[in-house]
């Protein structure tokens, strides 16, 4: 596999949230607009990213019957780097996505990657599995948090262009599970095509 | 490059040696941003300030001072002076009743107990419905209201307050809110 492919599969062949399903929860939750979904999806890149290169960095020192808690520090390292430097620089930002932001610690997909992928291949090819599988998350928050902020509360990016509500169960969790799985249903479609 | 074998030794070794670096990183970036932190933090609440309170003169975070709400805690009070004369309150007040979480609001009194305006600093509402006490729509009916005649209650209690459209919890947790920074500048004397 060269590295193109390596980069482009997060986006289609094995989409973390779309294909592989893994790391739902966060997707559900702060999906409920475009702003916020991106938000996650940036922030879960970079932790990828990281741990993904530290990782692999360090694949070779750590003994295999501890990789586990080694690989947890690392990520957790990460995630509260994410956390103080969104507190500072982004308040508005953290203050929405608020727990889902430490939570990134338990996203099947940070250590799901590091467990698959890092551990088991060079730097640079982890690097780019890392942003190519955080760009894919981003891509599949995005699209869902711009579908529920469109038909949930009538806006895009924060504007509104409807007088009024939205179907308002698509902001709430019901309408969370209802959006992502037509979306699946709409890639599996395409990808049979 | 050989892997680390799983000896006792190099498990507890290597483990401490991850440990070590990933805290002195942490150190770095806890020194780095704490300062940014503070002072994201303290903008907030001066524009909240200056949002529920007409134009003062003097530097309110300065002047803060706590009063009891008579429920074993106490509230922040911002005073608003213009020209060495007290021309509102900001109270930083909060409720627990919040349909999720709790929620702290910065409401500003006249110096008789009238609302000038109130302003919403932290809420966990649900996005589209809770969310909306955040918006004019909600919180500007408070304004120039005196809590004395202007009873704090949603009109499912009885009150005349206008709810959110199925945010009723969430509306009476911003009343409830506003009831104790009411209560606390009462009880406080300051009216």
């Amino acid at each position: 596999m060269n590295q193109l492919q390596n980069f482009t599969k997060g986006f289609f062949k094995e989409n973390p949230i779309l294909v592989l399903v893994l790391g739902t929860c966060p997707t559900l939750a702060t999906s409920t607009s475009v702003m916020n979904g991106m938000g996650m999806g940036i922030a879960t890149t970079f932790v990828l990213i990281g741990s993904n290169v530290v990782i692999a960095m360090l694949s070779g020192v750590i003994p295999d019957k501890v990789r586990i808690p080694a690989f947890v520090v690392i990520i957790a390292s990460f995630v509260t780097v994410v956390d103080l430097l969104m507190q500072a620089y982004t308040p508005d930002l953290y203050e929405t996505l608020g727990i889902f932001i430490p939570l990134i610690v338990v996203n099947c997909i940070v250590l799901g990657r590091a467990e698959a992928y890092a551990s088991k291949n060079s730097i640079w090819s982890s690097f780019i599995d890392g942003a190519g599988m955080g760009l894919g998350f981003t891509m599949a928050l995005g699209i869902l948090g711009a579908f529920r902020e469109i038909v949930g509360s009538g806006s895009i990016m924060g504007h509104k262009f409807i007088q009024g509500d939205g179907i308002l169960v698509f902001i709430l969790a019901p309408g969370a599970f209802w959006a992502l799985g037509y979306l699946i249903a709409l890639i599996n479609r395409f990808k049979k095509a | 490059m050989a892997k680390t074998e799983s000896t006792f030794r190099n498990m507890v070794l290597s483990l401490t040696l991850i440990s070590l670096g990933a805290s002195a990183c942490l150190g770095f970036v806890y020194v780095m941003t704490k300062e940014p932190i503070e002072l994201s933090l303290l903008n907030k609440k001066l524009n909240a300030i200056k949002q529920v309170v007409p134009d003062f003169t003097n530097n309110p975070n300065e002047d803060m001072f706590r009063l009891p709400t008579g429920e074993g805690d106490s509230l922040e009070i911002y005073p608003a002076k213009k020209e060495g004369e007290i021309i509102g309150y900001a109270v930083n007040t909060y409720t627990k009743t919040g349909f999720s979480g709790n929620i702290s609001l910065m409401a500003g009194f006249k110096p008789d107990g009238t609302i000038i305006s109130i302003s919403v600093l932290e809420q966990k509402e649900t996005p589209g419905l809770g969310t909306k006490m955040t918006e004019p729509g909600f919180k500007d009916q408070f304004n120039n209201k005196n809590p004395s005649e202007f009873n704090l209650k949603v009109k499912k209690d009885g009150g005349p307050v206008d709810a959110i459209t199925s945010a009723t919890i969430s509306s009476r947790a911003f009343c409830d809110a506003v009831q104790r920074a009411y209560n606390t500048i009462q009880n406080g004397g300051l009216k």
